[in-house]
């Protein structure tokens, strides 16, 4: 009877995991089956064609969407580091817990709501939709992300490494940027490509922000194009031409954060092989 | 006995309201190796983090008496804390050395002096490593990870990149503890040698150890300061009752 319990459970548990796993290889087939065939050089080099003209690309889309990340990281990576640096080291003080818990809630945040604040922010004063604007919002969704994972992995920093770098007359501050930062870094390092993974795959907060170009630009005071947005207006479209397009730019999108979250697992084992030796 | 190094007077530790050490007073001599026992808990480990200013990362500790290292009240409000560790090292009960490779580990505490000299650094760390009898075991993979070494050697390790910044006292807290017996010995050569050059406090829960390797030996118990004499004294003719029973092993 015991034997018969625990095997129903090991069966359960693996029926769960075949249930989650389900829907993701059903979209994997889907984008791919439906994206591949649409999927050519011009897609990655033109820009999108006028209604009726057959082929044009998303190369607009897919320079604007990295630049878009790149602006979110810009601003994220020191701020969330840096706040994760300072919640780990002063972790019992009143003003750190307030901090955690602004951070959490921030983190539950719905985007659309971190893209109406961009726009109050940034896209109202200056009167524009920008490339700036929706970085920023992105950033805003990192940056909790961000500072949380830190804050985690220097904890589980050995506290042995920190007394060791004060008994040599290390200060606070030089036993953690040159002993307790470096001793974390592979998993913040990961920490922080999935947070970018995460937010490249952000519509909502870009839509009233960054909002879309149908050119190239790599201007960051003007509105930009974006994988994401790119293919919201081209699924809503009644063209059989851009439902296409669109497919195709949701699997380069994919493929994008899949990268992004394989280069994440590379960096990560190659620096821990360093420090084992 | 020589010249005092350390003076210690009434003494007196709190964790909060807590009190935990009770009017410690001792001289802790030269260029001579001073061991502290005594069953755990008794305050020996914390007397010893006390005289670098260790515990001064724990929240609510508070002090009273003092505490001198050649004449300097380490206690006194305008001491630099940083430049008091340089010349009072520590080597920790388990080793820890950085996820670095060996040499940036012991190169570690001259680089935050601001020493970037590459030649002087590559002299000091062959001589600390030597010092800590390591070299000839290393000195072919300086570059390679210190996690990668034994333990006894990470102990060694850690002890070579305490001597690099020239201290003039060395604390160590239980340095053999988690070692098999024959990096144990190794340890204990090492502390009997580098007396010549340190003055040296080392806690323990090894009577033998006590006995092999001090010169003076610090009984503790319940946060006071029982008994203080040569060593030979106090393993051979206690003058304390309870110092005979804990080192006989009556309890303990």
């Amino acid at each position: 009877m015991r034997k018969f319990k625990s095997n129903l459970i090991i069966t359960l548990c693996g029926a769960a995991v075949l249930l989650a796993l389900v829907p993701l290889a059903m979209i994997l087939f889907y984008v791919i089956s439906q994206g591949f065939s649409a999927l050519n050089l011009a897609f990655f080099t033109e820009l999108p064609k006028p209604v009726g003209e057959v082929g044009g690309g998303m190369a607009n889309a897919i320079a604007g969407t990295l630049i878009l990340i790149a602006i979110a990281a810009l601003i994220a990576v020191p701020v969330g580091v840096l706040s994760g640096v300072h919640l780990a080291e002063f972790k019992g003080t009143r003003f750190s817990s307030a901090v955690r818990f602004s951070a959490d809630v921030l983190n539950g945040v719905p985007s659309i709501v971190i893209g109406i604040f961009a726009y109050g922010l940034l896209v109202l004063p200056l009167r524009r939709f920008s490339a700036l604007a929706g970085g920023v919002a992105l950033a805003i969704i990192m940056i909790p992300v961000v500072a949380r994972t830190t804050e985690e992995l220097l904890r589980l920093v050995p506290g042995g490494l920190k007394e060791a770098a004060l008994a040599l007359g290390a200060t606070r501050a030089r036993a953690m940027f040159t002993v307790i930062l470096p001793a974390a870094l592979p998993g913040i390092l990961t920490g922080i490509l999935v947070a970018l993974a995460r937010v490249a795959g952000e519509t909502a907060p870009l839509l009233f922000t960054a909002f879309n170009n149908r050119f190239f630009s790599t201007n960051v005071t003007q509105p930009i194009g974006s994988l994401t947005v790119q293919i919201f207006t081209y699924a809503i479209s009644p063209y059989d031409d851009w439902h296409r397009q669109a497919w195709a730019g949701a699997l380069v999108l994919v493929a994008m954060i899949l990268s992004l979250s394989i280069i994440a697992r590379l960096v990560t084992r190659r620096l821990e092989r360093m420090s084992r030796g | 006995m020589g010249d005092t190094k350390i003076t210690v007077r009434d003494f007196d530790f709190y964790y909060g309201t807590n009190k935990v050490l009770h009017g410690i007073t001792l001289d802790i001599p030269k260029n001579r190796v001073t061991a502290l026992i005594g069953p755990s808990g008794c305050g020996k480990s914390t007397f010893l983090r006390s005289i670098n200013r260790m515990n001064d990362i724990i929240p609510g500790v508070h002090v009273e008496g003092k505490i001198l290292v050649d004449d300097q009240d380490v206690y006194a409000s305008r001491v630099d804390v940083v430049s008091l560790r340089r010349r009072v090292g520590m080597v920790f009960q388990k080793s820890n050395p950085f996820p670095k490779s060996i040499y940036d580990n012991v190169a570690y505490g001259l680089r935050i002096n601001g020493l970037r000299d590459r030649r002087k650094l590559d002299e000091a760390v062959e001589r600390s490593l030597q010092r800590a009898a390591l070299w000839e075991e290393v000195k072919d993979r300086l570059k390679d990870s210190a996690l990668a070494l034994s333990g006894g050697q990470q102990q060694r390790l850690c002890i070579a990149r305490a001597l690099a910044v020239d201290p003039e006292v060395l604390l160590m807290d239980e340095p053999a503890s988690a070692l098999d017996p024959i990096a144990t010995q190794k340890i204990e050569e090492l502390v009997y040698e580098l007396k010549n050059n340190y003055t040296i406090v080392i806690v323990t829960h090894n009577m033998q150890q006590a006995a092999r390797v001090s010169d003076r030996t610090a009984f503790f118990m319940l946060g006071k300061l029982v008994e203080y004499d040569d060593t030979r004294t106090i393993f051979m003719n206690p003058s304390v009752k309870m110092t005979e029973d804990y080192i006989t092993g009556r309890f303990g």
